[in-house]
């Protein structure tokens, strides 16, 4: 049970954990610095939450893990994390479109989990909606501003909105643990956001004159410890001085 | 009878003796306008290239506590780099043509971020001396003439002094550790020593601008002394962290109340302002990338807001 629940913390810590690594990456490049600034900010934000999430999950071990042993010490597979969040800063579209696929959706998985059975959990939640609150309507304004801005952006984003769309059904898909934790009401019902999400999704598009490819593919496997070859990478600048240097205090 | 320019420019000092901030809306003399531009933008550009080394370690730092902190504190220099960029644009010149300026090489910016970032340590070397050295003079600075800069500097100051509190934190957490984090620590001291002095600018015999300066009250200590008082409350700091500063002239002088140290390699001091250090050309690589890759949004952004406008104005009419 404690490592069921262990595991159901890694699904919502690891998105919350590779996204802001990724957005960590743009700091200092930012196309202005209010840009940078926000972006930081909202990086700020999801590491703050990977910590509660990871300190939580620590204390259900059995030997006691810290927060780093879990953000640092496991292997490829073992991380959790979807694939759309693992996906790289390749300009400012990507960047906003992959935020606000996901934002779109960690502001529906908080809302229920404010009403999880785990008191820890809800209490979490309760913490960062708030946050994501902020987040999401960061990434909604962008996408309208990029969308109908300019024709170079419109079609910058329209590239990125072809490229990520694909990833945003792992999310909502309901791996075993997450089945249970919801019947046992700690966790949240994934597929009864859908309609939700991707009406919001929509709506966000079209006033932003832009549209949703036409695909009922979905990429997938994440959660499942299938990453895409990005994470690797990602897990060599974010190990590399635990492995380096094991067993120490810094 | 004397001009009426001559008058202005005796009130005005008079003003600055006074202890009076000078306003952007009061009438300055042309000089100390370029001379204000010229030193708060290089203020500004050394907030924001100092992101850079830093920043190279942030996807890298140990763990999530120090992750956190490393990035909080680039984004504070952002936040500095913001409120520089304001202050100066209060002298009637924009963002953008500062930024071109430094783009062009045209502008300066504090040479000790054309070093690189090697190791971790360099992360609490950095915070502990480089912070450590600006807070110095900044502090200075919080009691200069022009209002906005004087206004700008004591917000900065406070999140610089946290920013050399965390940093040597890193530094005493290292030297407490193994003998490897350790020597780590001594490694980074070695290299980030002398650098840190040369922040302060070539000797008083050196320098160019000192006496105006003075007058208008940006500077109210010589580079000497600032450079004498950021060695005297250091030298104390590395004796705690138990590691050696790479000066064998360093010692106590009785006499003096100061500690004498070695002499500096100033021909390496000018060779990286004159953009020959190890770092110089990508640092500026890297601010000119971010921004010619970020043209387009800056572009969209703009042409939205201006869509919006005419929207908003259809609508109420
Ligand atoms: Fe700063
Ligand atoms: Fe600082």
């Amino acid at each position: 049970m404690q490592d069921k629940i262990y595991q159901y913390l890694l699904l919502t810590g690891d998105n919350a954990m590779i996204l802001g690594h990724r957005l960590s990456e743009l700091c200092g490049h930012g196309p202005s610095l209010e840009t940078d600034i926000a972006l930081t900010n909202i990086s700020l934000d999801l590491f703050g939450q990977t910590r509660n999430y990871f300190q939580l999950a620590g204390a259900l071990t059995t030997d006691n893990k810290s927060e780093d042993d879990i953000a640092f010490l496991r292997m490829a597979h073992d991380y959790r994390n979807v694939l759309l969040v693992e996906q790289p800063n390749k300009d400012f579209a990507h960047v906003i479109v992959r935020q606000f696929l996901f934002d779109s959706f960690h502001i529906l998985l908080l809302k229920e989990l404010t009403n999880s059975n785990d008191q820890q959990i809800a209490a979490i939640a309760q913490k960062s909606l708030k946050e994501v609150t902020y987040h999401l309507d960061f990434s909604s304004e962008w996408v309208k501003r990029l969308g109908a801005g300019t024709e170079e952006s419109h079609q910058k984003m329209q590239d990125a909105i072809d490229f990520l769309y694909p990833y945003s059904g792992e999310l909502l898909e309901e791996t075993p643990i997450e089945l249970e934790m919801k019947e046992m009401g700690i966790g949240a019902d994934l597929p009864a956001m859908k309609t939700n999400y991707y009406n919001h999704i929509h709506q966000v598009l079209e006033e932003a004159t832009l549209v949703p490819p036409e695909t009922s593919w979905f990429q997938s496997g994440g959660k499942k410890g299938i990453h895409s070859e990005h994470l690797g990478f990602i897990l060599a600048e974010l190990q590399y001085m635990q492995r380096a240097y094991p067993n120490m205090n810094w | 009878m004397k001009d009426s320019t001559e008058n202005l420019e005796i009130e005005f000092q008079h003003k600055i003796d006074q202890g009076y901030n000078i306003e952007p809306k009061d009438w300055m003399p042309e000089k100390y306008r370029k001379t204000h531009i010229r030193q708060i933008s290089q203020h500004a550009h050394s907030e924001i290239v100092g992101m850079l080394p830093e920043g190279n370690w942030i996807t890298r730092a140990p763990t999530l506590r120090r992750k956190v902190a490393l990035l909080a504190k680039v984004q504070d220099e952002a936040g500095h780099g913001l409120y520089l960029y304001s202050a100066t644009e209060t002298l009637g010149i924009s963002r953008d043509e500062l930024i071109e300026q430094l783009h062009a090489g045209k502008a300066k910016y504090s040479s000790i971020f054309n070093y690189p970032t090697l190791t971790w340590a360099d992360i609490g070397a950095i915070g502990w001396l480089v912070d450590g050295a600006a807070i110095i003079n900044q502090v200075m600075l919080t009691r200069t003439s022009y209002g906005p800069y004087a206004r700008a500097m004591v917000r900065i100051c406070k999140e610089e002094s946290f920013h050399q509190r965390q940093g040597y934190e890193i530094m005493l957490t290292l030297c407490n550790g193994t003998e490897v984090q350790k020597q780590m620590a001594q490694d980074a001291l070695s290299r980030w020593w002398w650098p840190s002095l040369m922040m302060f600018g070539p000797t008083d015999a050196e320098s160019t601008h000192t006496e105006l300066s003075m007058k208008w009250k940006i500077k109210r200590k010589s580079n000497d002394e600032l450079r004498q008082q950021f060695i005297d409350n250091t030298v104390p700091q590395a004796g705690i962290l138990g590691i050696t500063i790479p000066d064998k002239d360093l010692k106590w002088n009785e006499k003096t109340g100061h500690y004498d140290f070695g002499e500096i390699d100033w021909e390496e001091f000018w060779n990286v302002v004159k953009g020959n250090g190890p770092c110089n050309k990508q640092r500026l690589d890297a601010r000119r990338s971010a921004y010619e890759k970020g043209a387009w949004v800056r572009e969209a952004a703009s042409q939205y807001a201006e869509k919006q406008r005419n929207k908003e104005f259809t609508e109420a009419n």
